[in-house]
């Protein structure tokens, strides 16, 4: 689903984000990347979004290289691609409905089958209900939750999320992981990454550990 | 197909949305479009009734024909007659110097000064309309007539009409390079209110992107907003226009009553007026495209 050969990342300041990463995700897998702050988990989550496109190396995602994806192709390849920011991104003037909404609107779907999965997305995020409030009104947990909803509300084949849970206290961090795993569950491959390494102690999942830029350790299930 | 007139739909009525949210900056904003927009438009309007105005004068070729006082007034008679049975000249009206000489008694107020002459000073005279009228070639009539033997002076006065054309056409001209300046300038304006709101926007811009908004997804509102402007603009401009002709249209028919004229101002037609409204829309949709061409790809997801 998602593989990386030999990719490197250099910003125009000269910074080595990303050294030689290379990995392969199955579909339906779910995998954390770990690492100290500044070793590139960013750095490879937004070569996927194709936020940024890679120094040198091949990304595939769904069999797709994204380096010969024309500038064009980008909104389509993203409509299919569930992302979570850590900084939620919603917008602030319009309601929780809106937010969720938007990828559904752009994709063009219809009115009714917006208000279908606009509730069901809110309803696997325990928010339905609050589809109307503005999401300033709501606390940094359940705002991470609208952005969640917003990312699975096209039901994509892929989500990725940066430190979804940066902001959050223990609890809520453990049920928006929980919230994860479900989704996983249902065959929707998750790579998240995390440097919360005490949150997902007890979690059988894969682990890309980064540092400096180049994959220290690839922890499979089997392997533990 | 519905879809997508719904989705326009909703950014039209998105973009008037946002405009009646802000009503002051608005109405700033449209003010200074629809000054940009009524004064090529009032500029129309007063050469438009100007040139009604000169078209409406077909008096104005006429010229007076003065016979040589030594010809008798019955001879001077038979050659006003064998002018009016000539093609090029539409009607004549004789004044024979006795009609004209109490005429003059009545209105001039020299009528005692007469009194001490001792025959009548005035010749007789002919009015004639020439058939062409004033765009016609009147000298060549005039020319041919000064030419006759019992004539003495042909007085002509088209001159001034054809400076008055001439003149007309030079602001007619004017107005076409203002209209082509102005509709720039509306272009530009709109284009940097545009430019503005993307600045304001860009964190959407920016979150539409990430979640797979084509750029065409992402101009739609800025171009709606911009037609809303234009469109509002162009409105207010032809109010403008309407209220100024309100209120200067019962002096002008006064003065041209004065003139024993009926002339009134005629304000835009039905034509002009949608050239207006759709050519605000137009600037506005154009001025908005330029901006967002211009800046959307600058705000890329980072």
């Amino acid at each position: 689903m998602i593989r990386f050969e030999n990719v490197h990342k250099r910003y125009p300041t000269g910074r080595e984000a990303l050294n030689g990463v290379s990995f392969n995700l199955e579909r339906g897998e779910f995998a954390f990347i770990t690492g100290p702050s500044g070793a590139g988990k960013s750095t490879l989550l937004r070569l996927i979004a194709l936020i940024e496109r890679p120094t040198r190396g091949t990304v595939l995602v769904n069999n797709q290289n994204t380096a010969r994806l024309p500038r064009r192709k980008i909104p389509g390849f993203r409509q299919r691609l569930g992302v979570v920011f850590q900084d939620h991104k919603l917008l602030y003037d319009r309601s929780v409905f809106d937010n969720v909404a938007l990828p559904l609107v752009i994709a063009g779907a219809s009115r009714r089958e917006i208000e279908k999965r606009v509730r069901a997305a809110l309803d696997q995020v325990g928010l339905l209900g609050r589809e109307g409030h503005p999401p300033i009104t709501l606390s940094t947990g359940e705002q991470q939750r609208v952005g969640i909803a917003r990312a699975v509300a096209p039901r994509p084949d892929v989500l990725i999320a940066d430190e979804p849970t940066g902001n959050l206290d223990p609890e809520l961090s453990r049920e928006i992981m929980e919230l994860f795993t479900r989704f996983n569950e249902v065959g929707v491959t998750l790579l998240i990454a995390t440097h919360d390494l005490e949150l997902i102690e007890r979690m059988p999942h894969r682990r890309l550990r980064l540092v400096a830029g180049q994959l220290a350790a690839d922890t499979s299930v089997e392997s533990r | 197909m519905r879809r997508y007139f719904d989705l326009h739909l909703q950014n039209l009525l998105g973009a008037c949305g946002r405009l009646a949210r802000q009503p002051f900056a608005t109405l700033l904003t449209v003010l200074v479009i629809a000054i940009a927009m009524a004064l090529p438009a009032g500029l129309r309007v007063l050469v438009n009734n100007a040139g009604a105005l000169s078209a409406e004068w077909q008096s104005a070729a006429d010229f007076t024909v003065y016979f040589k006082t030594d010809v008798p007034t019955d001879k001077a008679r038979a050659v006003a007659r064998q002018l009016e049975a000539r093609d090029d000249v539409a009607s004549i009206q004789f004044i024979d110097r006795g009609s004209a000489l109490s005429e003059f008694r009545a209105h001039s107020g020299f009528g005692d000064a007469l009194e001490a002459l001792d025959g009548n000073p005035l010749p007789d005279a002919v009015v004639v309309r020439p058939a062409s009228g004033v765009s016609g070639n009147v000298e060549s009539l005039a020319a041919a007539i000064d030419a006759l033997p019992e004539t003495d002076l042909v007085q002509l006065d088209t001159q001034w009409v054809a400076r008055l054309r001439a003149m007309l056409a030079v602001a007619g001209r004017i107005v076409d390079l203002a209209t082509g300046l102005l509709a720039l300038a509306v272009a530009v304006v709109v284009g940097n209110t545009i430019r503005l709101e993307i600045n304001n926007r860009s964190t959407e811009i920016e979150v539409t992107k990430l979640v797979g908004g084509t750029d065409a997804f992402v101009r739609r509102p800025f171009l709606y907003l911009g037609f809303c402007y234009g469109l509002a603009g162009a409105v207010l401009a032809e109010l403008l226009v309407l209220v100024t002709l309100a209120l200067i249209g019962s002096p002008v028919h006064e003065l041209a009553a004065l003139y024993g004229s009926d002339f009134a101002l005629a304000g835009l037609s039905l034509r002009e007026t949608f050239a207006l409204l759709g050519g605000g829309a137009l600037l506005g949709w154009t001025g908005a495209g330029l901006a967002t061409a211009r800046h959307l790809r600058a705000i890329e997801p980072k």
